[in-house]
């Protein structure tokens, strides 16, 4: 072997050394390491979300009935079209990045920085989407009622359209008040209390005689069950609780599990697009600053695009499981 | 680096073609949901399911072997990541539904409840 070294390798205080197992550079092949115990992780996660939902096979929420919202158009159902949106935006900041390190192997710096910030800014409209998305899920739009028993109960009309709390509860008088923090005894409070009580959803749903109950049941149609008016009114009975929106306790669209791994597995996933923004930025100033340039080598950018990569062959999968499958 | 590159563009476009097409068609089977394939399954899954599932592993397939420049490693670095990936995962699926959906005929069918 040579003893000579080049100006280029003793400069590479990281880059493992010239012996090359698998053919890949030290950091290449530790960043596939990462990523296959990265993608076991999810696996894990989406897998759980497959044992729960089997678990509960008769009673999960409907994706498209669960996801309807596109912006700036309220009050118009429309399922998945925003979230192929968002999955438009990330396949193409992909993209953008392949195009990046591309570019870099013909040590194209500025070609480099631009498509380096396209993706940088694919995935902040990313991540705003996500957020945006959360807000709708957490805010919820219909409203429903838990029983005693923990199932939930939904309301619709004749033709079994979705109709929301706000547009039949009663208004009764209320003693109760929401125990803040100034007015407990030790600085107790509680959470938010919902905007109607389980009497005003009752005395409601008594004075409107065409509404029914829809229960968390599929049906043979692949549609959740709707009872009958007698039936209705004995369930709503037993109600117990009205859940608005979502949180990790309970949520207006059924099982309480879908929310956690809702919330859990896109909230995991959106913390890595994070995490790879960031990342990309600091690749991004360091090619502005000439540093890949400097080392006749941008390998660098091509290590975060392994990573970029694999956030949206994670995001692939996230679609599927939670709103195709 | 020990080989030269030669600029892919043309290939990272047409990858580009595949994804977005194979996304609009899973979009559009979304919401329209045919009858046929949504009420009909083929061992345990509606077929509806079985389109999307294999549409995501080609999609899966076109983002590591295309972007991630998989086409381009050796078949040692090739076989390290996707085969342990493969089996691990299929067995932890496999594991994980048997077992809920057990767990489901056991509510189903015996004394134990949790939705009353």
């Amino acid at each position: 072997m040579k003893t000579v070294t080049t100006a280029n390798s003793a400069e590479k205080t990281w880059g493992g050394g010239d012996n090359q197992p698998m053919g890949a550079s030290y950091g290449k092949l530790m960043m596939w390491f990462f990523i296959v115990s990265d993608a076991l992780t999810f696996s894990g996660f989406l897998a759980a979300y497959g044992f729960s939902r089997f678990k509960f096979i008769e009673t999960w929420p409907l994706a498209d009935e669960v996801f309807t919202h596109v912006p700036f158009m309220h009050g118009v159902s429309a399922p998945m079209y925003y979230v192929a949106f968002m999955t438009f935006i990330l396949i193409f900041s992909s993209v953008t990045m392949v195009l990046a390190v591309d570019a870099g192997h013909q040590l194209k710096k500025d070609k480099v920085a631009i498509y380096l910030f396209l993706t940088i800014i694919g995935g902040l409209i990313f991540v705003g989407s996500q957020a945006w998305e959360w807000k709708n899920f957490i805010k919820g739009e219909y409203g429903a009622v838990e029983t005693k028993g923990g199932s939930l109960l939904q309301f619709v009309d004749k033709e079994g359209k979705r109709v929301a709390l706000a547009e039949f509860a009663a208004t009764l008088p209320s003693e109760r008040e929401q125990l803040t923090r100034n007015k407990g005894d030790w600085f107790v409070e509680e959470a938010a209390l919902p905007t109607y009580t389980v009497a005003e959803v009752q005395a409601g749903f008594k004075s409107h005689p065409d509404l029914l109950v829809r229960t968390e049941t599929i049906n043979a149609e692949k549609q959740k069950t709707i009872l009958s008016r007698e039936e209705s009114e004995l369930r709503l009975t037993q109600a117990s609780l009205v859940v608005e929106g979502a949180n990790l306790t309970r949520n207006e669209y059924g099982s309480k599990l879908f929310a956690d791994f809702f919330f859990f597995i896109t909230g995991f996933h959106g913390f890595h697009v994070f995490s790879g923004v960031v990342i990309n930025c600091i690749i991004f100033f360091n090619v502005i600053l000439g540093t890949y340039e400097k080392r006749r080598s941008y390998e660098m950018v091509e290590k975060v695009g392994l990573y970029w990569h694999f956030v949206d062959l994670v995001w692939v999968f996230v679609f599927t499981v939670f709103y195709l499958v | 680096m020990s080989h030269e590159h030669v600029s892919n563009t043309k290939r990272i476009w047409t990858v580009f073609g595949y994804l977005s097409v194979i996304t609009i068609v899973e979009v559009f089977f979304g919401i329209l949901k045919p009858e046929f394939l949504h009420m009909n399954s083929l061992l345990g899954l509606t077929l509806l399911n079985w389109i999307f599932i294999i549409l995501t592993l080609v999609k899966a397939y076109f983002i590591v072997y295309a972007f991630m420049h998989m086409e381009g490693e050796k078949a040692t670095l090739r076989n390290a990541v996707i085969l342990p990936l493969i089996f691990l995962v299929i067995y932890l699926i496999f594991i994980l539904l048997t077992e809920g959906n057990y767990v489901y005929e056991v509510f189903k069918n015996s004394t134990i409840k949790w939705n009353f």
